[in-house]
């Protein structure tokens, strides 16, 4: 705070009142704030920067050991299978399965969390469904996990799809334990959980869009499709934004399911980047090479940092 | 107000024949809102039904046919909370989450008063860098957070163990990764609060420990309680964090043991089932009970 432009000629006449503000306001302020900075700055900020200089170690045993320049970032890149695998086409590894997750989980999110939105304003049972819907969103990760292991178990005396399969016919098929098909399976298990926080946020943005609107629209001889695709959906825009952000980052940070349903098997076929950095500063013990998913993971992260940011920046400015 | 009168006033009078033909125009909208919940509910309910089957039966066959051949036994809860230590599992979750939400309340809601109604340099520069921080990963801050609470226990005791084995660890951890968001939320509902109300405390002598406590936290108790239902679920529902500063296996709470039991035993249904049940209930009852609050708190976690 002292280090405000000491050089400067225009800073003079301010900076006394700066100087007499601090004393007193600015005084008071401390105590409320002092306790949560100091927590935020020990304890996050300044290990995200240790951990960004740790990837330019070798960081065995987690302390600063060897310095290694850009060694694990190439490594992890380029020789690194089952991080990121581009010999083969189509590319695989944990980056290529978390890209698949964005896609996949975000898309079947949204639009899965639209419709239910949309269809549940039409009916009687409204807080019935949306509870229905929503519950997921309030359990573990873990029990989620288990509970998608049951729906999946390869028996069909056990798991309920493959006793459909069996029903219809079909021979039983073991959803996570094969590599064609674990990653949709859980995709699939965590779209199941977090659907219903989609509809929420949906359903309550258009409850913000005014009744007379739709009744005139309806009036003027306008079908449902047409109050869903002309009024509805363009007052969604910005929700739907916020949400498909939120979905995101959730994606990019995905580890508990993988954990406890496949612990990223079989052979590190459905590996996620999360995963990659438990297994390697955790498992192996390579806190430098840990380090550099860790900082991977922070570069995917920063643009909605950004965004975040620009867009408080404007709600402020409006209102 | 006039047009939607007018809209009444004109629609010509619903026939029985139209009734009928908008109840079967309107059928495809029920039938897949109830096909919709039905494949909703139908895990959840595999799971709780498993849960009570007696283990040869699980193997044997489907929980749906369990209807037809009633045969329900407490015995899988009791092998979970006792030879499997879910019981002490239960507890230590308990006692994870609740120092893990009330610290970052309380650390929050200072920090979040003097971003609201206390001015002081560079507050908005502060404060648009604690945005920026509520998305950073926590895997960003593991391993130096953890040899940060390895040197500081040996500095102060000479134990390493001082801080990662006990709970202290993952309560900080939670606390810090919580504390951006929970300053955010909360600044957001104090500026609402009526300023005359603040001005006329201060005209009166009123010290900024007493308007915090007497009158904004007072008035704040709906954002207060979002945050910390949120807060409580999200640490009571996490594994990730506990694997890390958790290292001294009688302080695991019910996410490691869960997934302890699948390396220990394989996918034993009896016991997941009914260990994932015990996991649930308490967010289940949170849920119900506190359903506003809950869904206030995700609402401004994403909308705002």
């Amino acid at each position: 705070m002292s280090a405000t432009a000491p050089g400067s000629i225009v800073a003079k006449p301010p900076r006394r009142r700066l100087a007499s503000v601090v004393g007193r306001e600015g005084f008071h302020a401390l105590p409320f704030l002092l306790p949560a900075l100091f927590l935020v700055t020990a304890f996050m900020v300044v290990p995200v920067i240790w951990t960004i200089a740790l990837s330019f170690n070798t960081g065995a045993g987690l302390r600063f050991r060897r310095w290694v320049g850009f060694d694990n970032f190439e490594r992890l890149l380029t020789r690194d299978h089952r991080f990121l695998n581009r010999d083969t086409f189509p590319w695989t590894g944990a980056v290529i399965n978390n890209f698949r997750w964005v896609v996949l989980y975000t898309g079947l999110c949204l639009v899965l969390g639209l419709i239910t939105a949309v269809l549940a304003t039409r009916v009687r049972y409204e807080a019935v469904f949306k509870s229905i819907i929503f519950v997921p969103m309030a359990i573990s990760a873990t029990a989620v996990a288990v509970i998608w292991l049951l729906v999946y178990a390869p028996d069909p005396q056990i798991g309920v799809v493959n006793a459909l399969i069996d029903g219809a016919g079909g021979s039983p098929v073991s959803w996570v334990g094969q590599a064609n098909t674990v990653n949709y399976a859980l995709i699939l298990a965590y779209v199941w959980a977090s659907t219903g926080f989609v509809m929420i946020v949906l359903s309550a943005a258009l409850k913000g869009i005014s009744q007379e609107v739709i009744e005139a629209a309806r009036t003027d001889g306008a079908t449902e499709w047409d109050i869903f695709r002309r009024v509805q959906l363009p007052l969604l825009s910005l929700p739907i934004a916020v949400v498909t952000v939120w979905l995101i980052i959730n994606v990019i940070k995905v580890f508990d399911i993988v954990y406890i349903m496949t612990k990223g098997g079989p052979g590190g076929a459905s590996r996620v980047i999360a995963y990659s950095f438990f297994v390697e500063t955790f498992e192996s013990g390579k806190g430098g090479y840990g380090a550099a998913v860790a900082v991977f993971m922070l570069i995917l992260i920063i643009p909605v940092m950004i965004l975040n940011i620009r867009r408080f920046r404007s709600e402020a400015v409006t209102g | 107000m006039t047009t939607a009168a007018e809209t009444i006033a004109v629609r010509p009078r619903q026939t029985a024949a139209a009734r009928t033909l908008g109840f079967i125009s309107r059928a495809p909208v029920h039938f897949s809102l109830i096909a919709i919940a039905v494949i909703w509910l139908v895990p959840t309910i595999g799971l709780a039904v498993t849960s009570f089957r007696p283990r040869p039966d699980i193997a044997s066959s489907g929980w749906w046919t369990s209807f037809s051949h009633w045969d329900f036994t407490l015995k899988n809860y009791d092998l979970v909370l006792n030879a499997n230590k879910m019981a002490p599992s239960f507890l230590n979750s308990a006692l994870i989450a609740i120092p893990s939400t009330l610290l970052p309340l309380f650390f929050g809601a200072l920090a979040a008063f003097a971003f609201s109604w206390i001015r002081f340099p560079f507050r908005d520069t502060i404060f648009l860098s604690l945005v920026a921080l509520m998305v950073v990963p926590v895997q960003a801050a593991f391993v130096p957070t953890l040899v940060e609470f390895q040197d500081i226990g040996e500095y102060l005791t000479g134990r390493k163990d001082l801080i990662t084995g006990t709970y202290a660890g993952l309560w900080i951890a939670h606390t810090v990764f919580a504390l951006p968001f929970c300053i955010f939320l909360l600044r957001n509902f104090f500026i609402t609060l009526p300023r005359d109300l603040i001005e006329a405390a201060r005209v009166d002598g009123a010290s900024n420990w007493r308007i915090f406590f007497k009158i904004v936290l007072p008035l704040s108790v709906p954002a207060l309680a979002s945050f910390g239902i949120f807060q409580f679920l999200w640490v009571w529902n996490d594994l990730l964090m506990a694997l890390v500063y958790i290292q001294e296996p009688d302080l695991w709470p019910m996410t490691i043991r869960i997934s302890q039991l699948l390396s220990t035993y394989g996918v034993e249904f009896n016991l997941l089932s009914s260990g994932a049940f015990l996991l649930m209930i308490v967010p289940l009852l949170v849920f119900f009970a506190l359903q506003r609050y809950f869904v206030q708190g995700l609402l401004a976690g994403s909308v705002k």
